[in-house]
């Protein structure tokens, strides 16, 4: 296979995968950022304590997450058709990818937001904000470097599931590998495709961390948590005292 | 300001089967307008889930809490979760913490505008207020840094501008100055005072530290095993024979010389600390008197001086001298006896 031959192949391939990993990302921010928040807030002890809700909440997602992601494909063809009239090609894609991305976030979320110091949420309700300002002033933006670092690891996620969209007629990088590279032995288009994917995922990764670290500095968080932490367990042994 | 009264807390452990921690006991509070109430104690004592039942971030498992006037507890309604008359109560009472519980996400300037936020200002009036009371706590140039860039005292009163942001008129302090430098807790609690005076603001405070009492409080409970064990003003403290806060507050040093000595705790309170007593006492019985340990200092704003003194003799032979310290206006305790036992001598 020629260059020429191989470049409108890869162009396509990078658009279809950045279109199913784009959109897949964003619902499973928009579906996994509540979810996680309320499984913390439904946590015994939480602010919306129900103890019920978080078990089924929790089992749902466990369940969801720990599935192959090709038979969750398999499985959601029936509602990827409702949803979007067909179940091949990228829009097909996008569901199975979405859903099986959004338990996998939300459980990201869910310890991001664990991470938050409960005495800034006995703070904001001691000046008289409800559970609502809670989320909004408190749980989000104080949570909001490993929320960013959570979606970076979520894209790189769906990258790798975005590789089994091909089954499916979506396309994509993953998809040229296996069809290009390992059914036909044009070994140099695979590996073509695995450097692309390397220097994408990193950018990614790059993108993702520096802009967690910019928020971290910006709220002064460098070495500061730690400390924190430091002085909390030494003044809780002086109390004894 | 502040009254509560038969405050329950029981905490059931999850799982435990009836295993309880009782950490109030029929608490009865009473704070005074405008006054500083310091509530010490060590920890487990119950002092935290004191002051979380003020604001009824704990809910109480009995008793009642008012504050200005409103019962707190008739608006917490049933469930978990706070009611809008409950919160609205909230806003009006402030509160600072041991560890600040800044948002480190915010500038120091939008920490002390959350509670406006909360309350619904406008932005022009959000940071008007917010930039007066920096002011007042001497953090103007302040007001663009991170929290991470400030030291522990300048946090903390960052956390107290916070805490003024809704104009309270009560101030709850949950060991505000527990995480502090000695230097540090000293500006803090001058701060504290300061406010109080200028703002009439009622302070109810709950600290470990008896520095902290002795230097800004007007009264004190000593809280043990979540029961109130003693309170009142200082100077009542003060006069109240065997008081455990009192020989806290005003410790004086010294042991018996031998077994058939007696040993007495001799408090100077206003008048009294002017007259030549010890002197006088010991020409009128000629006895020999040996000073054990001696210290005047201010408690409370009060001047207060203490000796302890050792009197030749077991306590019978010394009915006489001790009647005569306590006719000199004197609060007088002997050591090793009960307070009644003492009354009774005295006779």
């Amino acid at each position: 296979m020629t260059w020429s031959e191989m470049q409108p192949l890869l162009e396509q391939a990078c658009w279809d995968t950045l279109y199913m990993v784009g959109w897949s990302t964003l619902i499973a921010v928009v579906g996994g950022l509540p979810l996680g928040i309320l499984l913390v807030l439904t946590d015994r002890g939480g602010l919306l304590q129900n103890v019920l809700a978080n078990k089924v909440i929790g089992q749902i997602v466990n369940v969801a997450r720990s599935m192959p992601f090709i038979i969750l494909m398999v499985a959601l063809m029936s509602f990827t058709r409702w949803v979007t009239g067909t179940t091949i090609g990228r829009e097909a894609a996008i569901v199975p990818l979405a859903i099986g991305a959004i338990p996998f976030f939300a459980r990201l979320v869910e310890t991001a937001v664990r991470e938050v110091d409960g005495g800034l949420v006995e703070a904001v309700q001691s000046m008289g904000g409800n559970t609502w300002t809670v989320v909004r002033k408190v749980l989000v933006p104080e949570s909001l470097p490993s929320l960013i670092a959570s979606t970076t690891t979520t894209i790189v996620a769906l990258i790798g599931y975005s590789a089994m969209a091909g089954t499916v007629g979506a396309g994509g990088l993953g998809d040229i590998a296996i069809r290009y590279g390992y059914q036909r032995f044009e070994t140099e288009l695979m590996w073509l495709t695995v450097a692309i994917l390397a220097v994408v995922i990193s950018l990614i990764q790059f993108a993702g961390d520096y802009a967690a670290r910019s928020l971290h500095r910006r709220g002064g968080h460098s070495g500061a948590a730690p400390k924190l932490r430091l002085l909390k367990a030494s003044t809780a042994t002086s109390k004894t005292v | 300001m502040i009254t509560t009264t038969g405050l329950t807390k029981i905490y059931r452990a999850h799982r435990s089967h009836g295993r309880e921690v009782t950490a109030l006991d029929g608490v009865d509070l009473h704070v005074r307008e405008g006054e500083v109430y310091g509530v010490i104690g060590q920890s487990g004592a119950g002092k935290s889930s004191l002051i979380r039942c003020v604001n009824l971030l704990e809910r109480p498992t009995a008793g009642t809490v008012t504050v200005a006037g409103q019962d707190l507890t008739a608006l917490a309604g049933r469930g978990p979760r706070a009611g809008k008359e409950l919160r609205q109560a909230r806003s009006r009472i402030g509160m600072v913490f041991q560890h600040f519980n800044l948002l480190s996400s915010r500038t120091v300037q939008d920490n002390v505008e959350l509670p406006l936020e909360i309350l619904g200002k406008s932005g022009k009036e959000r940071s008007r207020k917010a930039l007066e009371l920096l002011d007042l706590v001497g953090l103007a140039d302040k007001a663009k840094a991170y929290p991470a860039q400030l030291s522990g005292g300048q946090k903390q009163r960052v956390g107290i501008a916070r805490a003024l942001a809704g104009d309270p008129k009560v101030l709850l302090s949950d060991e505000a100055t527990s995480a502090l430098d000695p230097e540090t807790t000293r500006s803090i609690l001058q701060l504290l005072r300061d406010l109080n005076r200028q703002l009439g603001l009622t302070v109810l405070l709950i600290t470990h530290e008896m520095d902290v009492v002795k230097s800004i409080c007007d009264s004190a409970a000593l809280m043990e095993q979540g029961r109130i064990v003693e309170s009142g003003t200082v100077s009542e403290l003060l006069a109240t024979p065997g008081s455990e806060l009192a020989s806290a507050l005003f410790p004086v040093g010294g042991e018996a010389s031998g077994d058939d000595r007696t040993v007495v705790d001799v408090t100077f309170q206003g008048e009294a600390a002017t007259q030549p007593v010890i002197s006088q006492l010991s020409r009128t019985y000629n006895i020999d008197i040996s000073i054990l340990g001696a210290a005047i200092d201010t408690v409370g704003g009060l001047q207060v001086g203490r000796m302890r003194i050792e009197l030749p003799g077991r306590y019978e032979d010394n009915v006489v001298p001790i009647g005569f310290l306590r006719e000199q206006g004197l609060q007088i305790d002997v050591l090793g006896q009960e307070p009644v036992l003492l009354k009774e001598g005295a006779k």
